[in-house]
């Protein structure tokens, strides 16, 4: 029954997304053009909506010594669960709180709906750049030169999940690229067991598959977006694991289930393709299996390559309209740099910071028990350096999300292929753009 | 939870034949087909009720239909501890939004009804087409409007802006038209009257009491409306503490992959959230139900 109304709520939002966003695009460039950043020079309370789990701890941190800037959290479901959508119909509207937690898949829809100050030209923003992750600060800047629209947060970088012990019982290799990693899956199913799951519904994280093969989705050149789903790189990863699934050699759960768990716990998937946040996915899904969980590098395209993908991960905006820019923006950039924000964020929620030294935290020190002792946060370090830094989100995510993954659903009930889910996602996709007026590359 | 609801009055019919026997046969069908609905829909509340027993470990290692190791207790105390005991605010919220909510509606439907099947003037039918035209909007289609309303207000994330819109049941009106057209007889009214009682004193004495079996039913479906009202909540309320329970659970779920031990809160938190409803059913239910049966006989 809930089920049923969210549907029905999100094909509405959907739509009033589509009809709000008809009449405020075109005025591009109109958010706050850098270059006025004044301090408000009196007390000012600031609005922060956030979806992290007991952020309000971090914030108490900053309004202790802060008392000129007090910050007020507000929660809500996490942003593709409605958050956006209320941050739309709050701009709509006119009392956007001050801040709010986007991801970096939603940034540039907000971006060309001019929801996003440009908070490059407050003190200390654009200084902040080596601080953070190269291809985190590319992601908040959109490439453009004096633009900072949001200061990362947290990333996924990717690895390998794999259970250690049944490799190793089974006498297979932990496979370094992706060649290896289908005929380590042929000799996996041949003792009953999968190499892993292919999930219908998560296409990010086949677009951090795409991401670590170099391959790109949007481009932008200031004028048009190139929308490029059918990239060659894109169709690779694709093609790859049309293979593996026509091959039967992965299973085909939805991702997040009890049944997906099971099979993770049970030993019938021995390894997942995930995100530095997945361990706590597999620790509490997989609780039988303690101690025979290992974490290595992403399998490679080219042998001795180290490229990794990234799967979520958000950042904290600035949104445009404010009265009190400056100080926003130093709050966001303290919440996201300073150890002790940061220390308590991953303690409540788990982040994995986006800044360079982000893998220092304590908690990121030392070997897990669960995973065998194994350190497992210094290949995530690693991998976290090693993701391309060009890869572009497009403005209308949502929906290239959802068409992808109803092609997806088709081609793994054997309707269609991975292929023609992506080459009807790209057609779905300029069509969406250009309902928006946002102008597509011909 | 309509599911259980629906359920009750068809088994009552089934079971206690009225007018010509049906045949062996039919009957057999019929008590078959009840019999594989009702299964279909306690499944899922029984999965939900053992599922909320288990502990963290158990709920994804063991069959999901049985028990295991009972930790029910255990996870209630840790739901009710996690964030400082937020979730019990949850239960208070929704029981304030839905249970004052849907009084002063029926109150409010009540009259509008009354006033319209007892009293005639210029418009009446008018207006009673337009309550009928509300009846068909869906609450979901309002939401966004009433979000752009209340921003104007600047009353956005405020108690007001989830209990005022819960106010209003354009069903409620229609309902009590009816009844009170079919139930509250105009003799009575003018004996009231005679005897020197006020408009609103023979509403409150003599109209609310005939309709009551109408009023229950009004009350109980504002109720399970206003608690099981999602999207309202979702669009108007940032602050945690003015959150009504459904909009907390799906908060907390939608967190999971942050941290999945909140899974576990989550499952208890429904299992405890549906109990006010199934007790507010139970309770009222015989009520309603022979009431409305009386009034089509007398």
């Amino acid at each position: 029954m809930k089920k049923h109304s969210v549907a029905r709520a999100t094909a509405l939002a959907a739509f009033t997304a589509l009809v709000l966003s008809a009449c405020s695009t075109g005025a591009d460039g109109g958010a706050g053009a850098s270059g006025d950043c004044e301090p408000a020079g009196e007390p000012v309370t600031l609005t922060f909506t956030s979806w992290l789990p007991g952020v309000e701890e971090a914030v108490a941190i900053w309004n202790e010594e802060n008392p000129d800037i007090q910050v007020e959290v507000q929660t809500g479901p996490n942003g593709n669960s409605g958050t956006y959508q209320n941050f739309f119909n709050q701009l709509e509207a006119g009392n956007a709180p001050d801040l709010g937690q986007i991801e970096f898949d939603a940034l540039p829809n907000f971006r060309v709906q001019d929801g996003l100050a440009n908070i490059a030209a407050c003190e200390g923003v654009a200084d902040a750049e080596s601080t953070f992750i190269d291809w985190t600060w590319s992601q908040v800047t959109f490439g453009e030169e004096d633009s900072v629209y949001a200061i990362p947060q947290d990333i996924g970088p990717e690895a390998l999940y794999y259970r250690a012990d049944l490799f190793e019982e089974a006498g297979i290799a932990v496979p370094t690229t992706w060649e290896e990693y289908r005929t380590a899956a042929e000799q996996i199913r041949a003792l009953g067991g999968y190499i892993t799951n292919f999930s219908q519904g998560d296409v990010n994280a086949f677009a951090g598959l795409v991401w670590q093969n170099g391959g790109q989705w949007f481009a932008n050149d200031g004028e048009a977006w190139d929308v490029t789903l059918d990239s060659p790189e894109s169709i690779e990863v694709a093609e790859y694991w049309q293979g593996l699934i026509e091959d039967d050699l992965v299973a085909t759960y939805p991702t997040f289930t009890d049944e997906w768990n099971n099979g993770a716990n049970s030993g019938e998937l021995w390894s997942w393709v995930s995100a530095v946040w997945g361990a706590n996915t597999v620790i509490s899904g997989a609780p039988d299996q303690a101690g025979n969980w290992a974490v290595a590098p992403m399998p490679q395209w080219e042998a001795g390559a180290s490229a990794a993908g990234n799967w979520g991960g958000s950042t904290t905006a600035v949104f445009s309209g404010g009265e009190n820019t400056y100080e926003a923006a130093q709050f966001a950039l303290w919440l996201n740099t300073d150890p002790e924000a940061l220390a308590s964020m991953n303690a409540t929620a788990n982040i994995y910071p986006a800044t360079v030294d982000g893998g220092e935290l304590e908690a990121f020190q030392g070997g897990l028990d669960y995973f065998g002792g194994q350190a497992i946060y210094e290949v995530f370090a690693e991998a976290g350096a090693n993701v391309n830094p060009d890869f572009v989100w497009g403005p209308t995510m949502t929906q290239t999300y959802n068409d992808v993954a109803d092609g997806f659903s088709a081609a793994l009930s054997g309707d269609g292929t991975l292929m023609d889910a992506l080459l009807a996602g790209q057609e779905a996709t300029i069509a969406a753009l250009q309902a928006q007026a946002i102008p597509v590359q011909e | 939870m309509t599911a259980t609801i629906e359920r009750k009055p068809s088994k009552r019919r089934a079971s206690a034949p009225r007018g010509p026997r049906e045949s062996l046969v039919s009957r057999t069908m019929a008590m078959a087909v009840m019999g594989i609905a009702s299964l279909y829909f306690l499944v899922p509340l029984w999965w939900l009720f053992v599922s909320a027993t288990k502990t963290r470990s158990d709920f994804t290692t063991t069959a999901p239909l049985w028990f295991a190791d009972f930790a029910l207790f255990d996870n209630i105390g840790a739901l009710f501890a996690y964030r400082d005991g937020v979730f019990l605010r949850w239960l208070g919220n929704s029981a304030l939004y839905a249970g004052a909510g849907a009084l002063i509606a029926t109150l409010l439907a009540a009259m509008a009804g009354y006033a319209m099947a007892k009293y005639t003037f210029r418009g009446r039918e008018l207006l009673f087409n337009i309550v009928l035209g509300g009846v068909l909007v869906p609450a979901t289609a309002l939401a966004l409007p009433l979000f752009l309303l209340f921003s104007q207000i600047e009353a956005t994330n405020t108690f007001w802006s989830v209990f005022l819109p819960s106010l209003v049941s354009p069903f409620g009106v229609y309902l009590s038209r009816i009844f009170a057209a079919a139930s509250v007889p105009d003799e009575l009214i003018e004996a009231a009257r005679i005897d020197g009682a006020g408009e609103v004193r023979t509403f409150f004495t003599v109209g609310t009491r005939l309709m009551a079996p109408a009023l229950v039913t009004i009350f109980l479906f504002q109720f399970v409306a206003i608690w099981n009202n999602f999207f309202l909540p979702l669009i108007m309320l940032r602050d945690e503490e003015l959150f009504p329970v459904t909009l907390g659970l799906f908060v907390w779920n939608s967190q999971v992959s942050q941290i999945p031990d909140i899974r576990a809160l989550v499952i208890v938190g429904a299992l405890l959230s549906i109990i006010p409803l199934i007790i507010a059913f139970l309770s009222l239910q015989r009520f309603w139900q022979s009431g409305l049966a009386n009034g089509g006989l007398k």
